[in-house]
C-alpha cells in the first residue's frame, strides 16, 4: 500500500521518457499501458506543464512523527490480553489519516499534530470487549478505523485529545467468501465491512444489491455501555425504531462493529458491460429519470457530463492496431457528424448488467428502448478513476457527492459546477479549473451526484487552504440547490458544521442523546459527527 | 401579492443588519468618490448617415451562454405545458368543477393577449421612423458607452433583468432603439395593457418585444400563474433580457415612485429556486431635459382625467414634432448581481422543501429581501439621474415667484450649482456656454412655462393675486406644478440634507436628539414622496448631516449640531425646497379636522380636498398650489394611515377611511411648528 497517496504502491501514473503518461503496475486494466493524451489534457483543461514539477517525500520522517505516550499500566494489562498491538511510527501515522486532500497534503509536506499512541489489532469479538474495557478502566480515547479511506476527516485525531488515543484496527478481521455480497464501493480493494456499517455506505451496484442498509441482516457492536445486538436474524422486524439506524453511519462515535451479518448473492453467470451517449447531459438525465421510474436500472448506472467524457478520452491508451484505430475515428465521425452531436456537449453513460445470460439480454433491451427515446447510441469508452498524479504537477483534486431529487439533478449540477468556476477565479487560481460531475446512482425519488474538481495551484501559497474554501462554497452550493449533505461519504468532521441543518435541532438532540448513554465518558472520542 | 414597507418595518430585526452596512457603505463611498461615465451622443452619427441604411444593418447580438433558441410560440406553448401552469389550472379545475379543457382554453386566450412576438421586421422598422422621430424631438440623446460594455458582457453571463426608470412613454421605444444600435439583444417588455387600445401600435410594440400585463390581477390566480410562468420562462431561457419598470407607471411628477414588488418577486424567483446561478439587475436611469408629456402630467395631476392612448391620440401628438426638446440622457449602471445581494440573506430559503412548480407564498425573509432590493435598485436609478442646468433654475424660480431679475437667477443658479455638485448631484452643464448662456437657452427650451419679460423672468400665468378667479387658479397651478416636476428631480439628491434642514427650522433647537428625532418625523411623513432605503433612518441622517458639514452649514458636536453663519442661508435654501410638501400635508390635515366626513372614500378625500384648496387659494389666503396636486394628496393620504392618522378600512366597495382626532391634532402640531417658523421669519 502506497503510504502517502490512494492505492497501491506499484500502481500508479507516470509519465515515461517520451513524455506520455503511463499508469505502472499489473492490477487494473489500465496497468502498463501508455497514455499519449493524458498530458496534451493537463495542459490544456488545467494548465498543467511537465517542467513546473515537485517532489514529494519518498520517505517518512520518524523525528517528525508525535511521541508515543501510553501509561505502563494499559500496557501491561494489554500485554496479559495477547492482543498483538504497535507503537512504531509508521503504523501510528498511517492510521492518523484518511484520503482528504488535506490529510495528503500534510503527508507530503508536514506532520500531523496529533497522531494515535498505539495501535491494536484485536482478533476477534472478544478481543475488542476487552480492549474497550481497558479503555474504559484507564479512561482512554479509541479511534476504530477499517480500510482507512474515509474522505470526511472521520479519522483525524482531535488535536487537543489529552488521553492516549487507541487506533483500533478492524481490517485484518475480514474473513474469506466463496459468494459475493454485491456491494463494491469505489474503494472496494480497501475498505472494509465494519467501515461500510459504520458510515452507511453505498456500493455501486445498488440497484440489484442494494446499500449497506438493505444487506445487512445483523449487527453486533461493542460499546462503553456494553454490547448491541438482535435476538435473532429475521429479515425485518416491528421492534420499535430499528436499532441498526444507530449504528449505521455512527462513523465510530458509539463503538467497534465486530460482527455483521450480510446477505450474500450468487456470483452472477453473466456481465455485460454497455455505454450509451446522449445529445447533452439534460437529456441524459432524462433517460436515467425515465430508467428509474420504470425501475429497470442495470446493476450500475453512472451517466458522465461533456468534461469528464473529454477526461476520458485523455486516458484512452495508445491504441493496439491501425484497425481500432480506424474504427474509432468511425465511431467519431458517426456520432459528431452523422448524429449531430456536438462533441462539446455530448456526454456518455456507461452501464454494467449482471445476472443469468437471458435475463441481462431482456434487461439491456429494455433500458436500450428507454434510452433510444432520448436519442442514444453506443460507444464504447474506457473510464478510470483519476489517481493522484497531478499532486506532482501541481494539481490538486477532489470529488464530493450529494443527493438530490429528480427534479433538481441539472440544476444543481450546473450551479455547483458554476459555483467552482467562480470561486477559483475569485480565489485567485490563475488556470479554469476542471469541474464536472457525473450522476451515479438512480433512486425512485432522485439520484446521487458526484462533482470532482481539479485546479492548478501553481502561483498560490496556501492551495490547502483555498481548496477548503472552494469545497466549502460548493457544498453551500449544493445544499441551497436543495441537495443532501451527503449520500454515502458520511459526515465525520469535515461536514459537521452543517449537521444542525441538515437533520434539525431535534434530530441532532436525539443522536447526541444516544451517545450520551452509550459512551457518557466519550471513549470513542474521534468526535465524528455530532 | 404585493408588499408594502412602512416605517414600522423601520425598527427591523438584527438579521436586516446586511441592509445597514452594505447599502450605507456603498452611499458614503459614493458620496466620497463619484465617478461617472462619459456620455457619447447617438444621434451626432444618424444624423450624418442614412437612418434606411442603419435600420437595414447586419443586426446580430450576443446572446446568453446557456440559450436554448427558440422562438416565441414554443415559449408559449412551453409555458402552457410546464408544471406550474398545469397544477394552476387543475386546482381551479376542482375547485369550480369546471372541466380543464375551458381553463386551459382560457390559459391560451391570456398568453395570446400578453404575448410578445418579437419580430426584425418590426424592428427595422422602429429603428427607421424612431430616428426620424428622435431627430425631431430632441438635440442629442447621450449614452454612456461603458455601460452598454458592461450589459454586453453580461448579457452572455446570466439572464438579464433591465429596470429602467419611468418618466415618459419615450422610455421603453428609447431602450429598444438604444439596444438594437448597439447590437444588444432586444428586451421584452412588461407594458400596461392600456397599449392594447391603440391597434396598429399595439400590434407594432408586440412585434418590437413588448409582453402586456393587466394592470391589476392579483385576483386572478389563472392570469398571475400565466404572466409569473411566461416571464419565468422566457428569464430562464436566456431568451432575451427582461425590462420593467420598478415604479409601475410613469412618475407625473418626475420624483422617483415607490417601487411595486410583484414582478421584481417573479424575476427573482428563478435564483432563489435556483433554477439560474445567478441574475443580473441592470439600474438605468433615463433623464429628459423637457418630458413629452410635461403638461399631459399637470392635467392629470389636477384632475382632468387623462386621454385613453389611442392610435389617434399619437397621431394629434405630431405637433409636437415639431417642438424641441432637448437632450435625452441615459445612463446604463453597473449590473448588479443578484446572488451577490442576496449571499448572507436567503441562503437558507424555504425553496428546498417545496416541489418547485408548486405555487408558494414568499417568506417573510424574502418579501423584506426584494423589497430592499427594489429600493436599493431605484436608488440606484436615481444616483445616476442627469440634472439639467433647468432643474437648478426652475428650484430658484420657484423660491421667487412670481418674478426674478434675471441677472440675479443667473447667480443664484450658478450657486446652487456648486451646492449641487457638492452633494453629488450628476449635472450635465454645458461648459462651452457662459452661465448667462447657458440659463437663457434653458429658458428657451422651455418657453411654455416661463418668459424673460423685461429682464425679468416669470413663470407663465402666475400673478400670485389674493381673490383670483378659479379658471386663474387653475391656469396658475399648471404652471406651477409643470415647473415643480423640474424642481422635484434635484430633490432626490437634496432630501437628505434638506429635511435635516427643515428639522432644524422645526425644533429651533441644537439638541442633536431632538433635531434627529423631528428628522425621524420627516422622514416617516414623506415616506412615500421620496425614496428612502428601508430601516436605515440613522444613516440617512448622518449622511445629511454629513452633506451639510462638507458644505461649511453646519457644525456637528456629539450633542449638538449648530447652523454656521454662512450656513443660514443655505440651510433657508434648503428647507424652502421642502415647504410646498410641509404646506400641502399642512393643508390637508386641516381639512381633515374640519371638513372631512365621518367615513369618507380616496375619491371624496380628493374630490374634498380639492374644493377646500381652490377656495383657500381663491381668497389669498395659501400660495400654495401644490396642494392641488393629486399625487401629493394621494400621497399625504398614505402617510396619514401609516401613521395611524387616518383609518383605512376595507369594504365590500374598496376602502373607506375614518379620521382619528386625536393623533391629527398631535401631527397637526409638528407641522404647526415648522410653519409657524415660515411666517415668522
Amino acid at each position: 500500500m502506497k503510504w502517502n497517496g490512494w492505492g497501491y504502491n506499484d500502481s500508479k501514473f507516470i509519465f515515461n521518457k517520451k513524455g506520455q503518461a503511463e499508469f505502472t503496475g499489473k492490477r487494473y486494466r489500465l496497468s502498463g499501458m501508455v497514455l499519449p493524451v493524458l498530458k496534451e489534457w493537463m495542459e490544456k483543461t488545467l494548465g498543467a506543464s511537465l517542467e513546473h514539477k515537485i517532489t514529494s517525500r519518498a520517505f517518512l520522517n520518524t523525528s517528525d512523527v508525535p511521541p508515543s505516550i501510553v501509561s505502563e499500566e494499559f500496557l501491561q494489562d494489554l500485554r496479559a490480553s495477547k492482543i498483538s498491538y504497535s507503537q512504531e511510527a509508521e503504523d501510528r501515522v498511517f492510521r492518523a489519516h484518511g484520503h482528504c486532500l488535506h490529510e495528503i497534503f500534510v503527508l507530503r509536506e508536514g506532520m500531523f499534530k496529533r497522531i494515535p499512541d498505539i495501535v491494536v489489532w484485536p482478533g476477534c469479538h472478544d478481543d475488542v470487549v476487552k480492549i474497550v474495557e481497558l479503555a474504559c478502566k484507564h479512561n482512554l480515547c479509541i479511534i476504530p478505523i477499517g480500510g482507512g479511506t474515509s474522505v470526511s476527516s472521520a479519522l483525524e485525531c482531535p488535536a487537543d485529545e489529552r488521553r492516549t488515543i487507541v487506533s483500533l484496527d478492524t481490517s485484518q478481521m475480514l474473513g474469506e467468501s466463496g459468494y459475493c455480497t454485491g456491494h463494491e464501493p469505489d474503494s472496494m480493494e480497501f475498505s472494509s465491512l465494519g467501515g461500510w456499517v459504520a458510515t452507511r455506505a453505498s456500493g455501486m451496484k445498488k440497484n440489484i444489491y442494494g446499500n449497506i442498509e438493505d444487506l445487512v441482516v445483523h449487527i453486533k457492536m461493542v460499546t462503553p455501555r456494553g454490547v448491541i445486538e438482535k435476538n435473532c436474524q429475521v429479515p425485518r422486524m416491528s421492534t420499535g425504531p430499528d436499532i441498526h439506524h444507530f449504528i449505521m453511519g455512527s462513523e465510530g462515535t458509539l463503538g467497534v462493529v465486530t460482527e455483521v451479518t450480510i446477505k450474500i448473492r450468487p456470483i452472477p453467470e453473466y456481465k455485460k458491460y454497455g455505454s450509451v451517449v446522449f445529445p447533452n447531459f439534460e437529456r441524459g438525465v432524462a433517460c436515467l429519470r425515465e430508467i428509474a421510474k420504470q425501475r429497470c436500472a442495470p446493476a450500475s448506472i453512472r451517466l458522465v457530463d461533456n468534461a469528464q467524457f473529454q477526461f476520458g478520452h485523455a486516458l484512452k491508451p495508445q491504441v493496439a492496431s491501425i484497425f481500432t484505430s480506424f474504427l474509432d475515428g468511425l465511431k467519431k465521425f458517426y456520432i459528431t457528424k452523422f448524429k449531430g452531436f456536438d462533441p462539446n456537449e455530448l456526454c456518455v453513460a456507461t452501464l454494467l448488467f449482471e445476472g443469468d445470460r437471458e435475463k441481462v439480454l431482456q434487461h439491456e433491451k429494455q433500458v436500450y428502448d428507454i434510452a433510444a427515446k432520448f436519442r442514444y447510441d453506443f460507444q464504447g469508452i474506457l473510464f478510470l478513476i483519476w489517481s493522484d498524479l497531478g499532486l506532482d504537477y501541481y494539481i490538486i483534486g477532489e470529488s464530493f457527492e450529494t443527493s438530490v431529487p429528480w427534479d433538481r439533478v441539472i440544476d444543481l449540477c450546473r450551479n455547483v459546477k458554476e459555483r467552482i468556476v467562480r470561486e477559483c477565479k475569485e480565489k485567485g487560481v490563475q488556470f479554469a479549473p476542471f469541474s464536472t460531475c457525473r450522476v451515479t446512482q438512480t433512486y425512485d425519488a432522485g439520484a446521487c451526484v458526484y462533482f470532482y474538481f481539479a485546479f492548478n495551484y501553481r502561483g498560490i501559497s496556501d492551495p490547502v487552504h483555498v481548496y477548503e474554501q472552494i469545497e466549502r462554497a460548493a457544498r453551500e452550493e449544493i445544499l441551497a440547490n436543495g441537495g443532501s449533505l451527503s449520500h454515502h461519504h458520511g459526515v465525520g468532521k469535515l461536514r459537521k458544521q452543517w449537521m444542525k441543518e441538515s437533520i434539525s435541532d431535534v434530530g441532532l438532540g436525539m443522536l447526541k442523546s444516544v451517545k450520551e448513554y452509550v459512551d457518557p465518558n466519550n471513549i470513542f472520542g474521534n468526535r465524528n459527527l455530532l | 401579492t404585493e408588499c408594502k414597507s412602512s416605517p414600522n418595518s423601520d425598527i427591523r430585526k438584527p438579521g436586516s443588519i446586511w441592509s445597514h452596512s452594505v447599502f450605507a457603505y456603498s452611499q458614503q463611498k459614493e458620496l466620497t468618490s463619484k465617478k461617472r461615465d462619459e456620455f457619447e451622443d447617438i444621434l451626432e452619427e444618424r444624423r450624418q448617415s442614412s437612418d434606411l441604411r442603419y435600420a437595414m444593418k447586419c443586426y446580430s447580438p450576443v446572446i446568453y451562454k446557456g440559450l436554448s433558441a427558440c422562438k416565441p410560440s414554443a415559449i408559449k406553448d412551453s409555458v402552457l405545458q410546464s408544471e406550474q401552469v398545469q397544477y394552476v389550472i387543475k386546482q381551479l379545475s376542482k375547485e369550480m368543477g369546471e372541466s380543464t379543457d375551458i381553463i386551459q382554453e382560457e390559459a391560451i386566450e391570456i398568453l395570446d393577449e400578453m404575448g410578445h412576438n418579437l419580430h426584425i421586421g418590426a424592428i427595422r422598422f422602429f429603428a427607421f421612423s424612431l430616428s426620424k422621430i428622435f431627430k425631431r424631438l430632441f438635440q442629442r440623446v447621450c449614452v454612456n458607452e461603458e455601460g452598454i460594455q458592461k450589459l454586453q458582457q453580461a448579457i452572455q453571463e446570466h439572464p438579464v433583468v433591465l429596470l429602467p426608470s419611468h418618466r415618459s412613454y419615450i422610455d421603453f421605444l428609447m431602450l429598444s432603439y438604444l439596444l438594437y444600435t448597439y447590437d444588444l439583444a432586444l428586451p421584452v417588455i412588461a407594458a400596461g395593457m392600456d397599449f392594447l387600445g391603440m391597434k396598429i401600435v399595439g400590434e407594432l410594440l408586440r412585434r418590437s418585444g413588448a409582453f402586456f400585463m393587466r394592470r391589476t390581477f392579483g385576483g386572478n390566480r389563472l392570469y398571475w400563474a400565466v404572466f409569473a410562468e411566461y416571464v419565468k420562462t422566457m428569464l430562464r431561457n436566456g431568451y432575451a433580457p427582461i425590462e420593467f419598470f420598478l415604479e409601475g407607471t410613469r412618475s407625473r411628477t418626475a420624483k422617483t415612485l415607490t417601487p411595486k414588488f410583484g414582478l421584481l418577486s417573479i424575476v427573482m424567483e428563478p435564483f432563489f429556486k435556483r433554477e439560474v446561478f445567478d441574475t443580473y439587475l441592470v439600474p438605468i436611469s433615463i433623464s429628459y431635459e423637457r418630458i413629452l408629456e410635461e403638461s399631459l402630467y399637470a392635467y392629470e395631476l389636477l384632475g382632468v382625467p387623462k386621454p385613453k392612448e389611442s392610435t389617434s391620440g399619437l397621431l394629434k401628438a405630431r405637433k409636437i414634432l415639431s417642438d424641441n426638446f432637448g437632450s435625452i440622457h441615459v445612463y446604463f449602471g453597473q449590473p448588479v448581481s443578484l446572488r451577490t445581494l442576496a449571499y448572507g440573506r436567503v441562503d437558507r430559503c424555504p425553496y428546498r422543501l417545496v416541489p418547485r412548480h408548486l405555487p408558494q407564498k414568499l417568506s417573510e425573509d424574502i418579501q423584506e429581501f426584494v423589497t430592499d432590493v427594489a429600493y436599493k435598485m431605484e436608488l440606484l436609478q436615481m444616483e445616476n439621474m442627469v440634472l439639467s442646468p433647468w432643474v437648478l433654475i426652475a428650484s430658484v424660480l420657484l423660491q421667487n415667484l412670481p418674478a426674478i431679475d434675471f441677472e440675479l437667477l443667473v447667480e443664484k443658479t450658478l450657486w446652487l450649482k456648486g451646492l449641487t455638485q457638492a452633494f453629488g448631484g450628476f449635472l450635465e452643464w454645458p461648459d462651452n456656454l457662459s452661465a448667462n448662456k447657458a440659463v437663457t437657452s434653458s429658458l428657451a427650451l422651455h418657453s411654455n412655462i416661463v418668459s424673460l419679460v423685461n429682464g425679468q423672468v416669470v413663470l407663465n400665468d402666475v400673478r400670485m393675486e389674493n381673490g383670483a378667479t378659479e379658471e386663474l387658479v387653475f391656469k396658475q397651478a399648471l404652471s406651477i406644478l409643470m415647473c415643480g416636476a423640474y424642481r422635484n428631480q434635484l430633490l432626490n439628491v437634496f432630501v437628505r440634507p434638506s429635511l435635516v434642514a427643515v428639522a432644524l427650522q422645526m425644533t429651533q433647537s441644537f439638541r442633536k436628539e431632538e433635531i434627529y428625532s423631528c428628522f425621524i418625523f420627516l422622514r416617516d411623513i414623506l415616506y412615500d414622496e421620496f425614496i428612502f432605503f428601508p430601516g436605515i433612518a440613522l444613516k440617512d441622517f448622518e449622511e445629511g448631516c454629513f452633506l451639510l458639514t462638507k458644505s461649511d452649514v453646519i457644525q456637528v458636536t456629539p450633542q449638538e449640531i449648530l447652523v454656521t453663519e454662512r450656513g443660514n442661508s443655505v440651510a433657508v435654501f434648503l428647507a424652502a425646497l421642502f415647504r410646498p410638501f410641509m404646506k400641502g400635508y399642512q393643508i390637508i390635515s386641516r381639512y381633515l379636522s374640519k371638513e372631512a366626513k365621518e367615513a369618507f372614500t380616496e375619491k371624496q378625500f380628493i374630490l374634498g380636498i380639492r374644493n377646500f384648496a381652490f377656495q383657500l387659494l381663491q381668497t389669498g389666503s395659501t400660495q400654495c398650489y401644490e396642494v392641488l396636486s393629486s399625487d401629493l394628496q394621494k400621497n399625504a393620504l398614505a402617510a396619514f394611515v401609516r401613521l395611524d392618522v387616518v383609518k383605512k378600512m376595507k369594504t365590500t366597495n374598496g376602502f373607506t377611511y375614518t379620521v382619528n382626532k386625536e393623533a391629527l391634532n398631535k401631527t397637526a402640531e409638528m407641522f404647526g411648528k415648522c410653519i409657524s417658523y415660515w411666517y415668522t421669519s
